[in-house]
């Protein structure tokens, strides 16, 4: 059997190399696209995007006391501030942090702090100083490795690289947030 | 692996053997057609130990699961019921469990003790990187299945661990979407539960396959010996089956007594008590404790004040293991004929115990009392500091300059002068 081709030179870009090298990059592109499904299943599914928002009535939150909730399986921390624990998260804006950000920056209304209960060094649910002001920031303290946070959760000590994520949230009337 | 000097005795086995020469394969591998050095000592035990256990663990594994519903609802209340309800299900629950641990115990004095005689060195460097993927494979089992009880330190111990891989995070996001990658949610969650049961159950067979590469391995150039030197004629080597066959049988009974004395009268001293209460995301436990096994490389993350740097030095303590081939450049093998050698060693086993045991400790818990205190976190940094020293300094220099004992000529001859002065 004969084919078209040329006598090969070294180095010369014949219709065999060409057929090689595309039949290389289809079957490549097919593996691809078959592995895609069997890495993207472990992604989360439909019904856990579904859950993705929770209301909550702060109505009933006095001054002063934190109330956790659950929202994607994370608990929420929703602390009502009371005026003094905002004017020391205001006083300490300048001090030196990790993380900088600004008290104003860290809650839509100041006296409802809204934050992810999730230690962001390796996920722990952080212990709640604030009720005594206790520990060095009076906000709080995550036992696993010890990083803590202020009143406005801003990481101040420890391992932690970021504050306390705040979520995604809005107000659906003067006492009630969407979460997500 | 394999031997042609198997000759089947019977007229069916010949039979067979033309078709599949599996006997003959296991005869060459495991029986009387592998030759092993004549010198092992106990020490040498440890490899068939460490295959026990893996066919205990497999064996009473597969029987847990016959009871166990990988599912949030139903994981805590089905190894009480194992417990309570089922017949022997105790047995075999604490068998496994307390197998877990007697599995990382044989396999840690197995690397030790290649550590130690330099069963690491040319021309076992592929031997060598076989045991310590098994060993990573079993890291990784073991994790998945503490996580399966359902328990408060399954789920946190799987919360803390997972989120080591959202240190990755080189943009913007990136570290979160590989944590809802591997915990297909946006936390520790039923489908997390299901994945860690599935590989949970498949890495122990993916173990077997390495371990069958790693035997394969360890026949090419054949055993190391206590005196680190290559066997060559006849008389350095005897078979392996009905020798050490019978010396492993016989190491094995004794070990058997010591893992019964777990499992029936101290069943839970491996635990911890918060296992016993059912896994709650809104409630982190005072102190989060990994599994004893875990402890040195728990302490060595928690002594870094960065978390991606953290990750990386833990990692990194393990992956070191890989290049040890190179960075020890002695000649002679054993640590028998490099006296500096052997005491380096020493301490560095001694280092990785106090880790372990800092990894038991709360980061601001004083642990030496003279006046000011030293915390943990202090000490943990130091230990961290020498482990990686005995790797990158240590080994490296000692077994360069160290002048070195006079090593015997041959296997057989060192036994019979043993012999004589005896």
């Amino acid at each position: 059997m004969t084919t078209n081709d040329q006598i090969e030179h070294e180095e010369e870009v014949t219709r065999r190399n060409f057929l090689y090298v595309a039949t290389g990059v289809v079957g490549a592109v097919g593996v691809v696209s078959a592995a895609w499904p069997l890495v993207d299943q472990m992604n989360p599914s439909a019904d856990v995007l579904a859950l993705a928002s929770v209301e909550v009535d702060m109505s009933s939150i006095p001054e002063g006391q934190t109330v956790k909730v659950l929202w994607r399986g994370k608990p929420i921390f929703i602390r009502h501030r009371t005026a003094k624990e905002i004017a020391r998260g205001v006083s300490e804006d300048n001090d030196p942090m990790k993380d900088p950000a600004l008290d104003k920056d860290r809650a839509q209304k100041p006296e409802w702090l809204v934050m992810i209960g999730i230690c962001t060094h390796l996920g722990c649910v952080p212990l709640d100083n604030t009720e005594f002001q206790s520990g060095e920031y009076g906000g709080w303290y995550c036992p696993c490795h010890g990083s803590e946070y202020d009143i406005a959760g801003r990481i101040r000590k420890g391992p932690a690289p970021r504050n306390l994520e705040i979520p995604k949230y809005e107000y659906l009337n003067d006492t009630t947030v969407k979460i997500g | 692996m394999g031997s042609s000097t198997y000759v089947p005795k019977s007229k069916a086995g010949k039979w067979f053997e033309e078709r599949l020469p599996i006997m003959g394969l296991i005869h060459g591998t495991l029986g009387a057609g592998y030759n092993a050095p004549r010198n092992l000592n106990y020490w040498w035990n440890f490899g068939s130990l460490a295959g026990f256990m893996l066919v205990v663990q497999i064996l009473t594994g597969i029987i847990l699961v016959m009871h166990y519903t990988p599912h949030v609802d139903f994981a805590f209340r089905a190894v009480e019921h194992i417990m309570r309800d089922v017949n022997y299900g105790w047995l075999l629950r604490y068998t496994h469990s307390n197998g877990a641990s007697m599995f990382f115990v044989v396999v840690y004095i197995h690397i030790l003790r290649g550590m130690y005689f330099g069963s690491y060195k040319s021309p076992r460097e592929v031997l060598w990187f076989l045991g310590l993927v098994i060993y990573l494979l079993m890291m990784a089992t073991g994790f998945m299945g503490y996580v399966l009880p359902w328990g408060q330190m399954s789920f946190w111990g799987a919360t803390v661990i997972t989120n080591l891989f959202g240190a990755f995070n080189f943009y913007d996001g990136m570290g979160d979407s590989i944590l809802h990658l591997l915990w297909g949610g946006f936390s520790v969650d039923n489908p997390t539960l299901q994945r860690f049961f599935s590989l949970h159950y498949l890495l122990p067979f993916v173990i077997v396959g390495v371990v069958i590469l790693h035997i394969w391995a360890l026949h090419l150039p054949g055993s190391n010996n206590p005196l680190g030197i290559d066997a060559k004629g006849p008389g350095d080597k005897i078979p392996f089956h009905p020798y050490y066959t019978a010396k492993d049988a016989f190491g094995l009974s004794f070990f058997i007594v010591i893992f019964a004395l777990f499992i029936f009268y101290m069943p839970n001293i491996m635990g911890h008590p918060d296992n016993y209460i059912e896994a709650n995301p809104m409630v982190t436990p005072s102190h989060i404790v990994p599994e004893w096994y875990y402890l040195p490389f728990y302490t060595i993350l928690k002594a870094v004040p960065d978390k991606l740097f953290g990750v990386i030095a833990m990692f990194s303590s393990i992956l070191i293991f890989f290049v040890l081939p190179w960075l020890d450049g002695s000649k002679v093998r054993s640590a028998k004929f490099r006296p500096a050698t052997a005491f380096f060693f020493w301490l560095f086993i001694i280092n990785a115990i106090f880790l372990g045991y800092l990894g038991t400790k709360l980061p601001s818990a004083i642990i030496i009392n003279m006046g000011g205190g030293i915390d943990a976190l202090t000490l943990g940094r130091i230990a961290s500091v020498l482990y990686f020293a005995y790797f990158i300094v240590v080994v490296p220099l000692v077994s360069r300059m160290e002048s070195t004992k006079p090593v015997p000529t041959s296997i057989a001859q060192s036994v019979l002068d043993a012999r004589k002065e005896g």
